[in-house]
């Protein structure tokens, strides 16, 4: 906590925030680190192979594959949250789990699944982007960014460098 | 009677004469399994949404616990009841079924003692003859309002607890058999600024230590005259800090035992709580499952339950607001019947 922060609490509240902090278990970062390297990289690997398959058998090419891989990952990812097994896998891999498209496509159904109980309109569809919702808004925003300075960069694209 | 600055001393005996606890799975297979009336096998109790499993555990709490102390549902005078739902509608809809008149309450998870002490002091009074008093909460419903959906796969940190699926209820009369409600502690707000909602258990600690110290200041007890001092959900990070903040008071915990119901009614060894239980439940469902079931058999003589609340909301925790935190202090007897 900063400093300027901490001059409006009293003393006390200054003195036991430090104790809090001080008996607070830390999380086992090095360890969630791991466990998110090995399930993060276990979903990539099954992406790769669906990816792989599409276009050894499916008839895509390398970059068309990507569509349908992307579907197969979100329908996967869905299951698993219906059955009840992604929010564990998750609390055991971290971001390994949130990161890949299957943790979007998690919160998502997630939501829509903890909402149906207030009806198709207000539930389903009004609460379904309620955790994926700024993912959408500020990775657009970044994209947005991204996208000015690729222009402004990009010599072939008529950018100014 | 007013004893001290906040300290309700009954001289009338309310007796607690009728509990039930009803619970969910996953208490179900914690080490206090005996201990719950009813166990349920499917975290939803066959109801179509979160909210109205939550508010069946209730109803079939309070159904047991009037039938548990021999009454029918018309003769009780008043019903206190409260939850973490937005605007109490457990309670609220759970009393629409009693049809009795009704208070509700608000302490977050401390509400248990909070409708214990006040049925208490409206027995003392002799203003009712039968005051039902309860309190519940479910995992799944809390999660929904507080935090993610339940399927929503977020790694949770160590400080994190975990919200008990129970209810229980206790049905207070003048005389009677069963344990005698002594004396009751009503909290002060207390806010250390702290701002995290998945470390609640830090957040809580100085107000259980500060409601217990006015316990022992008013009724100018020593710690020893209780064989258990419980808080509610405090959790293990709670419970420690709780230990040191007493430690820096001189307060002589250690005279007696000290144990805390999010510790109790999970095993850390095998189910994944993080830190331990939590919610109103949390100490309603150990309070009138296990620890009166102790103090019937007589392995209690007396208790100190203190049951403690973060009042927090959703929208407040959004705004960066810090967590103010409440505890509420009953003393029971209890002896061999």
């Amino acid at each position: 906590m900063s400093n300027s922060k901490m001059k409006k609490l009293t003393p006390t509240q200054q003195e036991y925030q430090k104790l809090a902090l001080a008996k607070e278990p830390k999380r086992p970062l090095l360890i969630n680190c791991w466990h998110a390297f090995v399930a993060g990289g276990t979903i990539c690997l099954i992406g790769q192979v669906v990816q792989t398959a599409f276009i050894k058998w499916g008839g895509f090419e390398q970059k068309d594959a990507g569509n349908p891989t992307v579907a197969v990952m979100v329908i996967l990812s869905t299951i698993l949250t219906v059955l009840g097994v992604y929010d564990k896998l998750a609390q055991w891999a971290g971001a390994g789990s949130a990161v890949p498209v299957t943790g979007f496509a998690n919160t998502m159904s997630s939501a829509a699944l903890e909402h149906k109980s207030e009806g198709m309109v207000l539930g389903v569809g009004g609460k379904m982007f309620k955790v994926a919702g700024p993912v959408i808004v500020f990775g657009t925003v970044a994209a947005f960014i991204i996208g000015i300075l690729h222009w402004v960069f990009n010599p072939s694209m008529g950018g100014m460098v | 009677m007013l004893q001290g600055h906040q300290t309700w001393v009954f001289q009338n005996q309310p007796t607690i004469s009728g509990t039930a606890t009803v619970v969910g799975p996953f208490e179900g297979q914690g080490p206090l399994s005996n201990d719950f009336d009813i166990i349920h096998g499917d975290l939803s109790v066959g109801q179509k949404s979160w909210e109205k499993a939550e508010r069946t555990l209730l109803e079939e709490a309070n159904k047991l616990a009037i039938e548990n102390a021999g009454l029918t549902k018309e003769q009780i005078n008043f019903y206190l009841g409260g939850d973490l739902m937005d605007e109490i509608i457990s309670s609220s809809f759970a009393a629409r079924t009693l049809a009795v008149p009704f208070l509700g309450i608000f302490g977050a998870c401390s509400t248990a003692m909070e409708g214990l002490s006040l049925a208490s002091l409206i027995i003392d009074t002799n203003s009712a003859n039968y005051v039902l008093a309860s309190a519940c909460s479910h995992n799944a419903s809390a999660e929904k309002q507080f935090r993610y959906p339940t399927e929503y796969g977020a790694q949770k940190p160590p400080t994190a607890q975990f919200t008990v699926t129970g209810a229980g209820s206790a049905v207070v009369t003048k005389g009677g058999k069963g344990p005698k409600v002594l004396s009751a502690t009503i909290g002060r707000v207390i806010d250390m600024g702290l701002k995290d909602p998945f470390n609640m258990g830090a957040a809580m600690a100085p107000a259980a230590v500060d409601t217990i110290q006015a316990h022992f200041r008013d009724l100018k007890l020593e710690p020893s005259y209780y064989d258990l001092i419980v808080t509610g959900d405090l959790a293990k990070v709670g419970y420690e800090l709780a230990l040191e903040l007493f430690k820096k008071h001189h307060f002589p915990i250690a005279e007696t035992q000290y144990n805390d119901c999010g510790m109790m009614i999970y095993d850390y060894e095998t189910q994944d709580v993080q830190a331990g239980g939590s919610g109103c439940g949390c100490s309603a469902v150990v309070t009138y499952g296990h620890l009166f079931k102790k103090l019937r058999r007589g392995d209690y003589k007396r208790i100190l339950v203190v049951a403690t609340g973060a009042l927090l909301s959703p929208l407040s925790f959004q705004q960066g607001e810090s967590i103010p935190c409440i505890a509420h202090a009953v003393a029971i007897e209890g002896g061999k019947e």
